[in-house]
């Protein structure tokens, strides 16, 4: 199934697709073009993942950093995970025009991992206050002691 | 001992009590406390799982109207704050100010782990205020993960059993 898919991809955007053959996933390490295969998920009558499950950010350390999109197709009842996995610095085309899932999870991503996602309509925080300092799920990330004045970390001195 | 027991014996002290006319003489500083330990209204606003059991004490089964608490959905009429779950650093803020316009006299229940000291998230969370006793003054902790109604209502007695013993009349020391 995930090869007939992978066909599929690669016959239109020449082998923009890697694929492990012990993952059940395909990687695409140069996103430039990742908006337009992303159109190509939806519409192409063999695909048709209309339904975007999931988006989520990782952080690889070493200044790389990753986003997974979980598709199903709610017509012909099939699963895709895509990955790409990226330099932290580079930038992401946005899907959020595609499937509007994607506009809250973007915003997630951006704001717990940091990853950048270029033509976002509206990309601030989501869930940390707007002034919040870093990216908390980032493995480098290290806990501040303060915040607005309110201690973080466990202050001993409050008990004893 | 029984509800009555509990709620009954400690109240205001009679100087005097005249059956006949339906008149007491006592203390105006019980009479006031009595008054307002008899109707400590909430403030109806819950932040985590520990909501669910709040509500769950207001509804119908556990009745918190029967000790006249009623919840109101404005700071500005309320009397009691019932923190109930995870304070988030970036609502500590906001239970701070809501505090803050709340009418003296003005109490807080801090009903759960979390808002007591953290919670699970008291040693490696990022987010979460280690207790909500750092950002206003807490009257009542009540333990739980979330407590249950009963132990809610416990708190509440024990909220009461304070307010008694204030001095409203009299400058505070």
């Amino acid at each position: 199934m995930l090869d007939k898919i992978i066909d599929i991809i690669n016959k239109k955007f020449k082998d923009s697709v890697l694929h492990n053959e012990n993952s059940n996933y395909i990687l695409i390490e140069n996103p430039s073009n990742w908006k337009l295969i992303a159109d190509y998920l939806i519409q192409n009558s063999n695909l048709k993942f209309d339904y975007l499950m999931s988006l989520s950010g990782y952080d690889l350390t070493n200044d790389k950093v990753g986003v997974a999109y979980n598709f199903y197709s709610t017509k012909l009842k099939h699963y895709l995970e895509v990955r790409i996995e990226i330099d932290s610095n580079v930038e992401i085309p946005s899907v959020a025009e595609i499937w509007r899932t994607a506009n809250w999870h973007e915003r997630e991503a951006y704001d717990l991992v940091g990853l950048k996602f270029s033509n976002h309509p509206d990309m601030k925080r989501i869930l940390l206050p707007e002034d919040w300092d870093g990216h908390p799920l980032k493995k480098d990330y290290e806990t501040p002691e303060f915040y607005n004045g309110m201690p973080v970390p466990k202050d001993k001195s409050y008990w004893e | 001992m029984s509800h009555e027991d509990y709620y009954v014996k400690d109240d205001f002290t009679l100087v005097e009590k005249f059956d006949k006319d339906n008149v007491v003489v006592a203390k105006l500083d019980d009479l006031i406390n009595w008054g307002r330990a008899g109707s400590p209204w909430f403030f109806q606003f819950g932040l985590a799982c520990c909501a669910i059991e709040m509500m769950a004490a207001a509804g119908p089964r556990h009745d918190l109207e029967r000790f006249g608490m009623m919840p109101r959905a404005t700071p500005r009429q309320a009397d009691v704050m019932i923190v109930a779950g995870t304070v988030t650093l970036k609502m500590a803020d906001i239970v701070k100010r809501l505090f803050e316009q709340m009418a003296d006299p003005k109490y807080v229940i801090s009903m759960g782990s979390c808002s007591n000291s953290g919670g699970p998230y008291w040693q490696h969370g990022y987010h979460v205020l280690k207790g909500v006793d750092i950002v206003v003054p807490v009257d009542v902790y009540i333990p739980g993960c979330p407590p249950r109604p009963e132990a809610l209502i416990q708190g509440i007695l024990e909220l009461q059993k304070k307010i008694k013993l204030d001095t409203p009349l009299r400058k505070k020391v």
